[in-house]
C-alpha cells in the first residue's frame, strides 16, 4: 500500500469517527468541537486531491469563523439538554435502516465498477509551477465574475439579517424623518441677550 | 494510487451518517444545523473529487460558491435560533408549535 493510501485512509477514518461522534455524543459543545474535527480532516482529505485554495479556505472559513459562532451560540445558549434527548433510541433504528439504504444505493452507483481506477484513471500530475489558486483565480474573476458578485451581495444581505435579528433596542439609529422636517426654527436656535462683560473684572 | 471511487464512496458514507444524524437528533435545531454542515461537506467532497479526476477547475468554483452560501446560511440559522431562544426560551422542536392552527 502506497504512503498516499496510507494517509488517505487514516483521514478517511478519522473523518467518519468525527461525523459519528457530532450525530451520537449528547453535549453540543462537544458535538461542535468534533465538527471542527471533521472539517479540519476534510481539509487534509482536499489537499490529497490538489485543492489546495479550498482546502486552506476551508480551515479558514469554516473552523475560524462559522464553527467559532456556532460555539458562541452554544455556549450563549442555556438549553437544558434533558428534553432534547427523548426519542434518541426511538428513532435510531430507522435512522440506521435509512442511512444503510441510502450508502447501499450510493456504493452500488458510485463504487469502483463504474468510478473505478481502470475507468477513472488517474490525473496527469501537473507541470512545475502549477498554482491551484491561480487557476481558481483566472477562472472565478472572468467567466464566474457574475456569480461572484451575487455571492457577495449574499453575504452582505447575511450580515444586514443577522444583525437586524439579534438587535435588541428598537430604536437605535433610526431617525423619524417626520420630525425632522417638522423642526422651526424656533424650536432649535436659541437668542439669548446678555452684558458685555470686562475681561479684567472677571479676572 | 486512490481511486475515484473511495474518495465518492467516503462522501457518501459521510451523507448517510449526517441524513441518520437528522433523524435521531430531531429534536435539537444546534445538531440539526451541524448535521446540515456534514452534508454540504459531503456534497463538496464530491465536487472536488470530480473536478480533481476530471482535470475541471469549476468543480471548485462550485465549492467556493457552496461554501460562500452556507456560511450565510449558518449565520442567518444561528441569528433566527439565538432570537427563537430568547423569545421562547426552548430550542425544542417538539415545542415549536406556534404556527399550528
Amino acid at each position: 500500500m502506497s504512503i498516499e493510501k496510507l494517509i488517505f485512509y487514516g483521514f478517511a477514518v478519522i473523518l467518519l469517527f468525527a461525523a459519528t461522534m457530532v450525530v451520537t455524543i449528547r453535549n453540543p459543545v462537544k458535538a461542535a468541537l468534533f465538527l471542527i474535527l471533521a472539517f479540519f480532516t476534510s481539509a487534509g482529505i482536499w489537499l490529497i486531491l490538489e485543492a489546495e485554495f479550498l482546502a486552506l479556505i476551508l480551515v479558514l472559513v469554516y473552523v475560524g469563523a462559522v464553527m467559532v459562532l456556532f460555539l458562541f451560540v452554544v455556549m450563549m445558549l442555556d438549553i437544558d439538554l434533558a428534553p432534547l434527548q427523548e426519542g434518541f433510541t426511538q428513532y435510531l433504528p430507522i435512522g440506521i435502516v435509512v442511512a444503510a439504504l441510502i450508502t447501499v444505493e450510493m456504493i452500488a452507483v458510485l463504487g469502483a465498477a463504474h468510478f473505478g481506477l481502470d475507468i477513472v484513471a488517474a490525473p496527469i500530475p501537473h507541470p512545475e509551477g502549477y498554482s491551484n489558486t491561480r487557476e481558481i483565480g483566472l477562472l472565478l474573476y472572468t467567466v464566474y465574475v457574475y456569480p461572484f458578485e451575487i455571492a457577495s451581495v449574499i453575504l452582505t444581505v447575511a450580515i444586514v439579517a443577522a444583525i437586524t435579528l439579534t438587535l435588541r433596542e428598537k430604536k437605535s439609529k433610526s431617525q423619524n424623518i417626520a420630525e425632522q422636517v417638522k423642526v422651526r426654527r424656533e424650536d432649535r436656535v436659541r437668542l439669548i441677550k446678555m452684558d458685555a462683560v470686562n475681561k479684567e473684572e472677571v479676572d | 494510487m486512490i481511486a475515484l471511487s473511495d474518495f465518492l464512496i467516503l462522501g457518501a458514507l459521510l451523507f448517510s451518517l449526517s441524513v441518520a444524524g437528522i433523524f435521531i437528533n430531531r429534536k435539537n435545531i444546534i445538531i440539526l444545523l451541524m448535521c446540515i454542515e456534514l452534508m454540504l461537506l459531503a456534497v463538496n467532497l464530491n465536487f472536488i473529487a470530480f473536478s480533481h479526476y476530471s482535470g475541471d477547475i469549476a468543480g471548485q468554483i462550485f465549492v467556493f460558491f457552496i461554501l460562500t452560501v452556507a456560511a450565510a446560511e449558518a449565520a442567518i440559522g444561528l441569528a433566527i435560533l439565538v432570537v427563537l431562544f430568547r423569545n421562547m426560551h426552548t430550542i425544542n422542536v417538539a415545542d415549536l408549535d406556534t404556527l399550528k392552527g
